[in-house]
Parts: structure tokens; C-alpha cells; sequence
């Protein structure tokens, strides 16, 4: 049998490269608007969370005080929260205070995606090997696009964008297509979605926000009309 | 950017999204027994992926609203392809390729057209 840390490496293979592509844009961005390579790649090193980096540049840029950097990473991030709040029902025995405050700088969408799909409990060592690529593709990522980011054809950048949602519908469409719960769930989230996006008053909230509200709403709509037997959750 | 400028920002930043992510696990340390909110935490993860994906793929390959339609249609192809890959159980590495190459394939048809 694999080792649980080979087997977290294996499962963060593809968000690493799809980070890659992800990060590679922020790195452009971060150049476009005036900061230098190595600033890029301290806050890609010290954040690992897309939407959140890229208004934060753009605060930055902008020379805005430290409560607006705050409320808004707090705004946009706050997902997170409930991601950790769903992982920590996934939590092994031998995670501990230190090893849950490791695994939780590790905890972006897309680990937090794959991490969620683990059968059983999530190990330690299992966490710390799904974080590892993503994290190398995410910081490397970043110092490409900044120091090469012109270099790439456009063709080949915009290609690469659709890679992170491709990733997203192999975690859903499987479980959905096996679960009719799920499945409503799905719906009910992607029609959420659209209606905050579009409709009237709703669409100035921010992705943070929206997120949230889509979250909370369709899980609610979901645990209340079908809620889960114990033995799934296992 | 100076860097007097530059750090407190990044400091800032750092901290607000690590504590997010850090005290919800680290003080939540017993089961949940609530049926309702352990079905809500079993759906949380589809809902966050679908929220996510849907409707923000179409514009993921350049898309500007009200500007040049070739981006969207190649999005739309490379979702499809990605539909189709993901709804038979493929891995994610394989379906994000695949969705990729959906992209390409669409740039290259307009190429020709």
C-alpha cells in the first residue's frame, strides 16, 4: 500500500499544475500594477488564496489603509471558515493543535476540495503531502508570471485559464451524478449563483460574499430537505 | 513600492486569511451530532465548488461582457468537454486537461473559419 504522504502528493499533482496556470496570471498582474517580482511571491508564500491576493494587490496599489486590507481579505476569505468548520468533522487522531495549525495554512479551495473526497478521516501525513505541489505550483507560479508572464502567447494563457474549473467538476459531477441529494444541491447552488450575479441590487456583492450566501443557502436548502444518514458521513 | 509600505500590508493580509483558516479547525474538537448541520457540512464542499465554477468559467478564458464573443464560445466548447469527461468519473488532472483542450480546440476552428 502507498503511503498516505505519497498519496496526498499524488491527489495535489493536479491542483499544483492547475495552480500553476493560476498563479502565473497573478504574477502579471502583480507586475501590472507596479510591484516587484519578489513581493509577488512573498504574499503567493505567506497567503495561497487567489481572489483574496488579487484585491489585496490591488489595495496595495492603491495605497489603501490597513483596517480596508483587513475587512476586505476578511470579507472575501471568510469561506475559508466554513471549509475549516467542515474539515474539522475530517480530523484524524494524530491531528493536533500544531498539526491542525499546519494543515490550516494549507487549506484553500481546491485542497480543501480534495481533502473533503478523503474515505475515513484525513491523516496527517496525507494533508501534508496533498499540500506540498500546490504550494510549490502556487509560489513557482507566481515568480513565472512576474519575471515571464509577457512570454507566453496569449492563446496559450487563456487555454489555461478554464484548467482550476475543470478540476472543480471532476470533484462534483461524479458524486452528483451518483447522489440524487447532491445533485439537487448542485442545482439549487449553481442557480444561486446566477441569480446573485445578475439580478438587480444583488450583483454589485462582492465574490466573497456571494460565495458565502450561495454556500450557506444551498447546503441549508439541502440538509433540511435531505439530510444525510449517519453512515455516509463516515 | 517601498518596502515600509509594502510589508504591514502583507503582514496584514497574511494574518486575517491564516486566521480564517486556522481557528475553525483548531477550536472545533468534538463531533457533531446535530443531524441538520452535519448534512449542511456534508453539502458545503459541492455547493462551494459549484458557486465557484458556475457562472465565473465562462469568462475564465478572457471573456470581457460586451466585448468579443470568440472567448465565451471557447469557455462554453472546453466546458462541455470537461462535462462530458467529468460525468464519466475521470480524474481531475484529466479533466482539467481535457477542459484545455476543449479551449484549444475551439481557438483553433476559429483560426480556420
Amino acid at each position: 500500500m502507498q503511503s498516505d504522504f505519497r498519496r496526498g502528493l499524488k491527489a495535489g499533482l493536479p491542483i499544483g499544475l492547475g495552480y500553476l496556470s493560476v498563479s502565473f496570471a497573478f504574477g502579471i498582474q502583480a507586475m501590472a500594477l507596479g510591484l516587484t517580482p519578489l513581493e509577488a511571491v512573498l504574499i503567493s508564500m505567506t497567503n495561497l488564496t487567489s481572489a483574496g491576493q488579487l484585491a489585496g494587490i490591488t489595495l496595495m496599489a492603491g495605497g489603501a489603509p490597513l483596517l480596508e486590507m483587513a475587512l476586505t481579505q476578511l470579507t472575501i476569505n471568510l469561506r475559508y471558515a466554513l471549509m475549516s468548520l467542515s474539515l474539522s468533522q475530517k480530523m484524524g487522531e494524530d491531528m493536533g493543535t500544531g498539526r491542525r495549525m499546519i494543515f490550516a495554512f494549507g487549506n484553500t479551495d481546491e485542497i480543501f476540495a480534495v481533502a473533503s473526497m478523503e474515505k475515513g478521516n484525513i491523516r496527517f501525513s496525507y494533508a501534508l503531502g496533498l499540500m506540498v505541489l500546490p504550494y510549490i505550483g502556487w509560489s513557482g507560479g507566481t515568480l513565472l508570471g512576474a519575471v515571464a508572464g509577457s512570454l507566453l502567447p496569449a492563446f496559450l494563457r487563456s487555454a489555461l485559464g478554464i484548467a482550476i474549473y475543470g478540476m472543480f467538476m471532476a470533484v462534483v459531477l461524479p458524486v452528483a451524478r451518483r447522489e440524487r441529494a447532491v445533485c439537487m444541491v448542485t442545482v439549487l447552488a449553481a442557480l444561486l449563483s446566477v441569480a446573485l450575479r445578475y439580478l438587480p441590487f444583488v450583483s454589485g456583492l462582492s465574490g466573497g460574499y456571494r460565495m458565502i450566501l450561495c454556500a450557506v443557502g444551498a447546503s441549508a436548502a439541502g440538509a433540511a430537505l435531505w439530510p444525510v444518514e449517519e453512515a455516509k458521513r463516515e | 513600492m517601498s518596502f515600509s509600505v509594502f510589508f504591514p500590508q502583507l503582514l496584514v493580509m497574511a494574518l486575517v486569511t491564516y486566521l480564517i483558516r486556522m481557528l475553525p479547525l483548531v477550536l472545533m474538537r468534538h463531533t457533531i451530532r446535530n443531524r441538520f448541520v452535519r448534512s449542511f457540512l456534508y453539502y458545503v464542499p459541492y455547493a462551494v465548488l459549484t458557486a465557484m465554477v458556475v457562472p465565473d468559467i465562462l469568462y475564465s478564458t478572457g471573456y470581457v461582457p460586451g466585448g468579443d464573443v470568440r472567448p465565451l464560445v471557447c469557455a462554453i466548447a472546453g466546458m462541455l468537454v470537461a462535462t462530458g469527461v467529468a460525468w464519466k468519473g475521470k480524474g481531475l488532472l484529466t479533466v482539467a486537461v481535457a477542459a484545455c483542450l476543449g479551449v484549444a480546440l475551439a481557438q483553433a476552428l476559429f483560426l480556420l473559419v
